[in-house]
This record gives structure tokens, C-alpha cells and sequence, in this order.
């Protein structure tokens, strides 16, 4: 007992700050089968369909369907022909900046509104406050697919069907109960004390809010801010039910209705399509990683 | 985590004689109602009042295009004798049962190993995520092109090894069609429970492990007594969150399948849309869509326990 204590407490003090205490007692082998096997087949499994859409998209079309002469996993000479295609040949470029132009809007005002009931929820803690923080939780589990229909309606009502800005004004209700939970965390821990010496100052509550509480909470504006966007990006349902004319339609729907014909090789520029749709995303989040995550585990947590 | 009333400082409020519109402006219930108001405004305009307009609609006979008129429960008759629907109920139970199901164990399977010390870990976390970030109806698009009943990569592979010898129907036939979607929606989900389940698993002092190690706890012990027992509230979140989302899936089923081969991959939420929107049976569409309210409710009340036992958990720690 004492030896194995011993013996631990040199390999931590040999092992360098990063490792944890236990691990001297695993071999290299038993790592290999225990860890780096399943998760590299995992990570080949989760990742093998992006690898798929980046080849089909640059595939010449004679070797998308012939897969006896070549081998389907490689590709020989690569063209951007079905890119190209999808730029310049389609309405594509339109469809990205209906998605951009909605995802943008939504976001926008979904944070404005966010922080300020978060602002009102956690500090002025004004009568009930504590009941509306349940009720925006609640708004929260509220599913899409049981609110398009009368949405629909509702839209239909105030004249704005097959309009982006529908999208603009539902994909709120998506993203405030989202957001607001997050900055309600984000503005706990700003110290009290802060928002006291303003208001001693002579600082309104205004004031308080844009000068002092909104700049302290700029990493969870961020990750509020890269989830709602990659939430509207992502939004289907609302966005196919509502917008009807080609011209105004976001990514996702376009490449649902507008790329499915007879065609055989139909598969590159529905893949360059999937592709292009996915890459402002994924550079988006390559950017601000910490964010996403902080954002995702944030929310449940709290 | 837990908010403590005590501190409200910052009300002190005027001293001397306040005009009626100082105090007005000073009063924090009057400032809250403004800050309040855009998002009250957004949540009730396009969230709490379509969901009562939606109950309400099940009980007409609205269709697109024309008013419709009060008819009782005759679409909900309609539809208690309609074995599409019982179909479309028992595919959502199954699809989400089963692809929870899996998603919770692979999810939690993969946070244990990302917990790990190994190198290049964050660049690893990183792209686990990947699938999450990337539309799911653009992902849809790249499993249908996977699941192709000529062209697909799974059958030529497994041609190749000599396990098959025909192209797998994977989108055609009802049994392949359920699997196929399955597993691009545990696909879609595992990084998502892996991650949020990671930022739990962190939590966890490591010092906990090198005890019961030295107590001589076996690795199924360690999981089984500290791991376990103190993921379960996060567990019941993610699942909740997981168990609602599945549900009322629709994006991953409409570009797949959309609902075919004959309705074996029909949920809940694509025949309301097929029976609301596409046939402009409003009335019937929304009564699909309001029955799915019993099993929200139904999951939500699971989350809401979930959370008290976290309470309870913190509150006596004592076993």
C-alpha cells in the first residue's frame, strides 16, 4: 500500500503538470487497444461522410458511376466543374445570401432581446422574475414541428409569406430562449459591486447595461452569438414551409427541391452544393471552437 | 447555479422628494417591463400564440386557402381510425427509442475516451463536433447519396470483401430504411451527448479515481460508483434534451426518405407536414401535430425530476 503510494507519487512528480496521476500504470498496448483504436474508428465514421461530399463534389462525372474501372475512393483528375456549375449556372449564390441574410438578422435581433431580459431576469430581479426565467426555459423545449402549422397561418395572416423576413421574425423564438439562459450565466458572475459604484455615480440602468455589463460579457455575446447563427443556418421546417419562390429560398431547402431531378449525375452538384452550404460554417467554428463548446455544455448545465 | 435572493443592493433608492415620473423611471418592475418587452413581444406574437392557434386548429377543418369551422374531435376520430398515423406514432417511438438508445451509449462511450489524457486532444475534441456544426439537411443529403440504391459506397464495399454479393436497397426497403435512418440521426447526435457529456465527466476530480484505485476498485467499479453516479444529472439533461429532439425530428427524414419506402419511415412531424401543408389538410395536420404534445410534456416532466435530483444530490452528500 504504502509502496504503490510511494510509487505514485514519484511517476507524478516525474510526469510533467499535464499528466494525470494514474496514467504510468497503462502500457502503450493496452492504450492502443483500449483508446486509440476505437476512437480512431470512430472518428473515421464520423467523419467519412464529409470526406465522401468533398470527393463526389470534384469527381469527374464518368468516374462517379463507374466504379469498376476506378477506384471509388480516390479520385483521378480532379475538376471543379460541378462548382463552377453550382456558382455560376444556378441560383445558388442567391440562396447563400438569403441564408446569410436571415441567419444575420435573426441572430441580431435575437441577442438584442436576449440581453436585455437576461439583464432584467438576473439583476433586476423585479417581481416574478424568477417565474419568466422558467417559462423562457420552457419556450425553449417547444419544438418546431408542432408550431409551423399555425406559423403558417399566423405568417399568411400578416401578409408576409415567402418573404425572408418571416424567417427573420420566427427564428427568434428559437434563439432568445437559447440565448437568454446563456447570458443569464454569463452576467452572474459580474460582480455586484461593479453596477454599485455606477449606480452611485449616477449611471442609469441603461447605462449600466451598454457601459458596464454588455462589454464584461463579450465571451458569451460570442458563443450566444456563433450557436444562434449556426441554429438558423441550420433550419429547416420553417424555412421550408413558408418560402415558396425559388428565388427566395435558404440553402437547405433549395438543395432539398431544386436539386432533385432524374438526372444520373445529379450527385456532383448536389454534393458541391452540400459542401459549399456546410464551408461557412465550418470555418466559422474552426474560428471560435471554445465558443461553440462553452455555448453548448453552458446551456445545459445551467 | 443557485441564485441567492439576498443580494440587492443597488435599490436604495432616492432620497428626498421624488416627482412621480422619478420614481416611475427608478421603479425596477416598470424598467423591467421594457427590458422584457422585445422578447415577450417575439415569444407570445410567434410562439405561445400559434401554439394555442394550433390546438385550436385541430379542432377544425381549416384547410389552405379557406376558413374552417369548429368540427369537435372529428379529425382526432379521423385519425384514431387511421392506421397511417398509428403507423407514423409507433416509427417516432421506435425511431427515437432506438436511436437514443444508442446515441446515449456510443456518446458516453466516446466522452470517456476524449477524457483521456492523449496528445493532440483539443484538436480531436474539435472535430467530434464537426457533424453537429455542419446543416443537418446538407449532411441528409451526403447519407443519401451513401445509401444510393446503385452507386452506394457501403454496397461496393461490401461486395468487394465478398459479404454481399447485390446492392444493399438501403432507402427502399421498409426494414433497411428504418436502420439507414437511424443511423444517420445517431450520426448527427453522438457528438453532441459525447461533448456535453465531456464537460461533466471534467467536473470529476480525478483524485476520486486514484482513491478507489488504491482501494483496488476495478475500472467497471470506478465507472459504475463515482463516474456514473456523478454524470446522472448531466444525464438527464442531455437525454431530455437528446430524447425531445429526436422526437419531433423531421429535417434528416423529409431529405432522406420523405417518409417513404411505404410510410415505414413516416414520424409524426413529416405526416403532419405531408397531410397539413402538402395535401392543405391544416385542420388534420395540426391535430398529428398537437398529439405529440402529451409526449413532450411527458419528456420535459422527466427533465424537470431529473433536475430536482440534482438538487437533492447537492443538497446531502452524505451517502
Amino acid at each position: 500500500m504504502t509502496d504503490s503510494t510511494l510509487q505514485s507519487k514519484a511517476a507524478t512528480a516525474k510526469a510533467g503538470d499535464d499528466t494525470e496521476g494514474m496514467s504510468y500504470l497503462e502500457s502503450l498496448p493496452r492504450r492502443l487497444v483500449t483508446l486509440y483504436l476505437p476512437l480512431f474508428i470512430i472518428l473515421v465514421v464520423l467523419l467519412f461522410p464529409f470526406y465522401w461530399m468533398v470527393l463526389t463534389s470534384i469527381k469527374p462525372d464518368e468516374q462517379l458511376i463507374d466504379m469498376e474501372k476506378f477506384n471509388p475512393f480516390w479520385v483521378i483528375h480532379p475538376t471543379f466543374k460541378h462548382i463552377s456549375k453550382l456558382l455560376f449556372e444556378t441560383q445558388y449564390p442567391r440562396w447563400l445570401w438569403n441564408t446569410m441574410y436571415v441567419a444575420v438578422g435573426a441572430t441580431f435581433l435575437s441577442i438584442v432581446a436576449s440581453v436585455l431580459s437576461a439583464y432584467a431576469i438576473t439583476r433586476l430581479r423585479f417581481k416574478g422574475a424568477d417565474a419568466v426565467g422558467v417559462l423562457i426555459f420552457f419556450a425553449y423545449l417547444v419544438p418546431p414541428s408542432i408550431l409551423f402549422i399555425p406559423l403558417a397561418s399566423v405568417i399568411q395572416a400578416y401578409g408576409l409569406f415567402d418573404s425572408p423576413l418571416s424567417l427573420i421574425l420566427v427564428y427568434p423564438t428559437l434563439l432568445i430562449p437559447f440565448s437568454t439562459w446563456l447570458l443569464m450565466g454569463y452576467f452572474k458572475t459580474i460582480p455586484y459591486e461593479l453596477e454599485e459604484c455606477a449606480l452611485i455615480d449616477g449611471a442609469s440602468r441603461w447605462q449600466i447595461l451598454v457601459k458596464i455589463i454588455v462589454p464584461l460579457a463579450v465571451p458569451g455575446l460570442i458563443s450566444a452569438f456563433i450557436f444562434s447563427f449556426t441554429l438558423c443556418w441550420n433550419e429547416f421546417i420553417y424555412a421550408l414551409t413558408f418560402l415558396q419562390s425559388t428565388p427566395n429560398k435558404t440553402v437547405p431547402v433549395a438543395i432539398v427541391n431544386e436539386f432533385v431531378d432524374g438526372d444520373i449525375y445529379k450527385w456532383g452538384s448536389l454534393m458541391a452544393g452540400a459542401l459549399v452550404g456546410s464551408l461557412p460554417l465550418v470555418i466559422l467554428y474552426a474560428f471560435f471552437v471554445e465558443h461553440y463548446v462553452s455555448a453548448m455544455t453552458g446551456a445545459v448545465k445551467e | 447555479m443557485s441564485t441567492v435572493q439576498t443580494s440587492m443592493p443597488a435599490q436604495a433608492v432616492a432620497a428626498g422628494e421624488p416627482s412621480f415620473w422619478s420614481r416611475l423611471s427608478g421603479n425596477r418592475n416598470w424598467a423591467a417591463f421594457w427590458f422584457m418587452l422585445p422578447t415577450a413581444a417575439f415569444l407570445i406574437l410567434f410562439l405561445a400564440y400559434p401554439l394555442g392557434l394550433g390546438v385550436w386548429m385541430s379542432f377544425t377543418d381549416e384547410r389552405i386557402g379557406r376558413a374552417g369551422a369548429f368540427i369537435g374531435i372529428e379529425n382526432y376520430q379521423w385519425l384514431w381510425d387511421d392506421s397511417i398515423f398509428w403507423l407514423s406514432v409507433f416509427n417516432t417511438l421506435f425511431y427515437t427509442l432506438i436511436a437514443s438508445a444508442i446515441k446515449f451509449a456510443i456518446g458516453l462511450y466516446l466522452a470517456l475516451l476524449l477524457n483521456r489524457h492523449m496528445p493532440f486532444k483539443a484538436i480531436i475534441r474539435s472535430i467530434v463536433l464537426i457533424p453537429f456544426i455542419v446543416p443537418t439537411v446538407l449532411s441528409a443529403i451526403a447519407f443519401w447519396w451513401i445509401y444510393d440504391s446503385q452507386f452506394s459506397i457501403i454496397s461496393w464495399s461490401l461486395i468487394k470483401l465478398g459479404v454481399i454479393h447485390s446492392n444493399i436497397n438501403f432507402l427502399g426497403d421498409s426494414d433497411w430504411a428504418r436502420a439507414s435512418v437511424i443511423f444517420a440521426n445517431v450520426w448527427r447526435g453522438v457528438p453532441f451527448v459525447a461533448i456535453t457529456l465531456l464537460a461533466g465527466l471534467q467536473t470529476v476530480s480525478p483524485s476520486l479515481y486514484e482513491a478507489a484505485t488504491l482501494d483496488g476498485a476495478t475500472s467497471w467499479q470506478r465507472f459504475r460508483f463515482i463516474t456514473y453516479p456523478l454524470l446522472t444529472p448531466i444525464i438527464a439533461v442531455v437525454m431530455t434534451f437528446s430524447v425531445l429532439f429526436t422526437f419531433t425530428d423531421f429535417q434528416l427524414i423529409w431529405a432522406l426518405t420523405r417518409g417513404g419506402p411505404v410510410n415505414a419511415t413516416h414520424l409524426m412531424a413529416t405526416l403532419s407536414y405531408q397531410r397539413g401543408i402538402i395535401s392543405g389538410r391544416l385542420g388534420e395536420g395540426a391535430a398529428i401535430a398537437t398529439a405529440m404534445i402529451p409526449f413532450l410534456v411527458a419528456a420535459i416532466a422527466i427533465s424537470w425530476f431529473g433536475m430536482q435530483r440534482r438538487k437533492w444530490q447537492q443538497g446531502s452528500n452524505n451517502d
